[in-house]
């Protein structure tokens, strides 16, 4: 067993990076959500999953297979494009059918979280019952997944020593980087990004520099669907299936790693991810692959039972109060 | 008029907090309303900001009726906001803060940034330090600075005062005059009546959701009825002498928040008098 995980420490790592990368750009859709709203947007797995769906149908448009080198990321980056569009315009969608009616009206929390799991349920069906035949033309059957598109053509880009690094894993991890900056640079460097982050802080106080909480929920829920759309095409170049339950333990982890890292908190939401990604990674070396997830949760227990509010837990959010 | 209250009544669900309150800012004035706790002053004032719908009445600022604008408008209309409880962003630094108070407008803030500073010293110390690692005085002079960032024609002031010592109680104090004198006009809400009399022209004296005196500031420092509900009772009060008031600071500074008001003020209800007597604030003070 352990012997197993020396071997494998250095693919398991890189696997690890690779997966953790997509969590934690889908772990920053529901902390930021969180940070603005307090609110657990459970959709925004399915958010993910119409991403795939996006993905996967870029890649039957372009009609491509067996891509490698530039092409490659080429094809990764248009297929980003088109997910991140179409799970941006859905998480927008989202928040003004589901949850900028109740929030008009005063409704608590709790009303606007069961709205948020009645949404996630829609939209699964959704696909499961309309997308799925009619647009892929896949079998009707609810638990096949739809997989059929096969566009990557691996090879070891990175080879030294015992390191390992296959294309795919390369240009999803520098592609989940690269998205990080971007939204980075926008958290702190645009206006609207100033006004997401005061919002989060303090909503009323928000409203009296004159920030529009509206137009900061939309950017909010715009900008997590992206990252989710865009993760979702990583994820897509890597293991190249879609299904319309994909969303469901797929977003349980990036909300575990979102919790993981303090719910609230950006830079949380990263650490949360790539140390979830790792975990599992090592725990399905260690034990075998059955395990990954008992390992992925278990740790997380353990986390929260010394550190209730995460890695980079808000201490902020105790300072205010 | 600058600032026009008309009549305005708001609800917390089916609990009225404010029920018909009307009153008026000119230019230049400093207007305090005072009054105990639950009396409506924190509700009046994120009225005027915008922060809670009215149920009826109407707001009239400069000339305009903004009773349906939305709040964030508010801002670039003229109208700026210190609130309870100071309202700092804990994560940005202190300019960082200074420049939300700015985020409405356009254009470079430089000019009105170095004469924040130059009103609050202390800031300009701390400039890079995060606004909730700061201390309670520092805190409301950055919530006052901020709000003056955005050149408001009006500054509201809610509770300037809670929770500091009396030396720095005294320094918010000529701060606030030095603000007006250099042409803003002030709405300001305290507890701590005597202190807010003395630097105001006019007030109103706010009682369950209700104006039930409105005069020159100064009047009301010599009204019987007032001192002894809000000036530390009876013929034995030294106005504005701060060892008087320090026991009253420190009864008031608690933690609690308007937002609960209206629960008290609906069970003290309709039978109080007018102008309570200082025994039934002290009731209030320890409910609340």
């Amino acid at each position: 067993m352990f012997s197993d995980f020396i071997h494998q420490f250095w693919p398991s790592t890189i696997d690890g990076l690779s997966l953790g990368a997509v969590y934690a750009l889908v772990a920053l859709g529901y902390t930021m959500v969180y940070g603005v709203l307090r609110l657990i947007n459970f959709a925004h797995a399915d958010i993910f999953m119409v991403g795939t769906f996006a993905a996967m149908w870029t890649v039957k448009t372009m009609g491509v297979s067996d891509l490698g080198g530039l092409a490659l990321v080429g094809a990764i980056l248009l297929s980003a494009l088109v997910a991140g569009a179409v799970s941006g315009g859905g998480a927008v969608l989202l928040e003004l059918l589901a949850y900028r009616p109740l929030r008009k009206r005063g409704a608590s929390r709790l009303a606007a979280l069961i709205s948020a799991i009645g949404a996630s349920i829609v939209i699964e069906q959704l696909f499961a019952t309309i997308v799925v035949p009619q647009v892929f033309d896949l079998p009707k059957e609810k638990g096949k997944i739809a997989q059929a598109y096969h566009f990557v053509h691996r090879t070891d880009l990175i080879d030294i020593g015992p390191i390992k690094i296959a294309n795919d894993r390369l240009i999803i991890f520098l592609g989940a980087i690269m998205i990080m900056i971007a939204l980075d640079q926008f958290v702190n460097r645009t206006k609207l990004g100033r006004g997401i982050r005061a919002t989060a802080q303090d909503p009323e106080s928000a409203v009296l520099m004159g920030v529009n909480i509206d137009r900061v929920v939309t950017a909010t829920f715009l900008v997590g669907g992206v990252m989710a759309g865009a993760a979702a095409a990583l994820y897509y170049a890597r293991f190249e299936e879609a299904w319309y339950f994909s969303g469901f333990l797929l977003g349980i982890k990036a909300f575990t790693a979102a919790v993981l890292g303090g719910i609230g908190n950006i830079r949380g939401a990263l650490v949360g991810g790539v140390a979830l990604g790792l975990f599992e990674s090592y725990g399905s070396s260690l034990f075998g692959s059955q395990w990954k997830d008992v390992v992925a949760f278990s740790v997380l227990i353990l986390v929260l039972m010394f550190r209730p509010t995460g890695i980079l837990g808000e201490s902020l959010q105790q300072a205010r109060a | 008029m600058l600032l026009e209250i008309n009549d305005i009544h708001v609800h917390y669900g089916k609990i009225a907090a404010l029920k018909g309150i009307s009153a008026e800012v000119d230019e230049g004035e400093i207007v305090t309303l005072i009054g105990a706790n639950g009396a409506g002053k924190t509700t009046t004032l994120k009225t005027v900001s915008g922060l809670r719908p009215l149920t009826s009445g109407s707001i009239r600022f400069a000339g305009e009726d903004i009773s349906k604008m939305p709040g964030h408008k508010r801002v670039l209309a003229g109208i700026g906001q210190s609130p309870e409880g100071r309202g700092v962003f804990p994560g940005m630094t202190v300019e960082e803060n200074l420049l939300m108070g700015a985020y409405a407008r356009r254009g470079n803030f430089s000019k009105e940034l170095a004469e924040v500073y130059e009103l609050f010293p202390r800031l300009a110390e701390r400039k890079s330090q995060p606004g909730g690692t700061m201390s309670g005085g520092e805190q409301q002079m950055l919530a006052i600075g901020r709000a003056l960032m955005a050149k408001p024609k009006v500054l509201l002031l809610d509770e300037p005062s809670m929770g500091l010592a009396p030396k720095l109680v005294q320094q918010i104090f000529s701060i606030i005059v030095e603000i007006n004198r250099r042409g803003t006009t002030v709405l300001l809400v305290e507890q701590n009546a005597s202190q807010a009399l003395q630097i105001a022209h006019r007030a109103y004296v706010l009682e369950t959701g209700r104006v039930v005196k409105s005069a020159p500031a100064a009047d009301l420092l010599d009204d019987p009825q007032v001192r002894a509900a809000y000036l530390g009772g009876g013929a034995e009060a030294q106005v504005g002498a701060p060892a008087e008031e320090t026991p009253r600071d420190a009864a008031e500074a608690g933690p609690a928040s308007e937002e609960e008001a209206p629960r008290g003020g609906a069970a003290t209800g309709e039978k109080t008098p007018p102008v309570a007597a200082p025994t039934r604030v002290e009731e209030d003070d320890e409910s609340s």
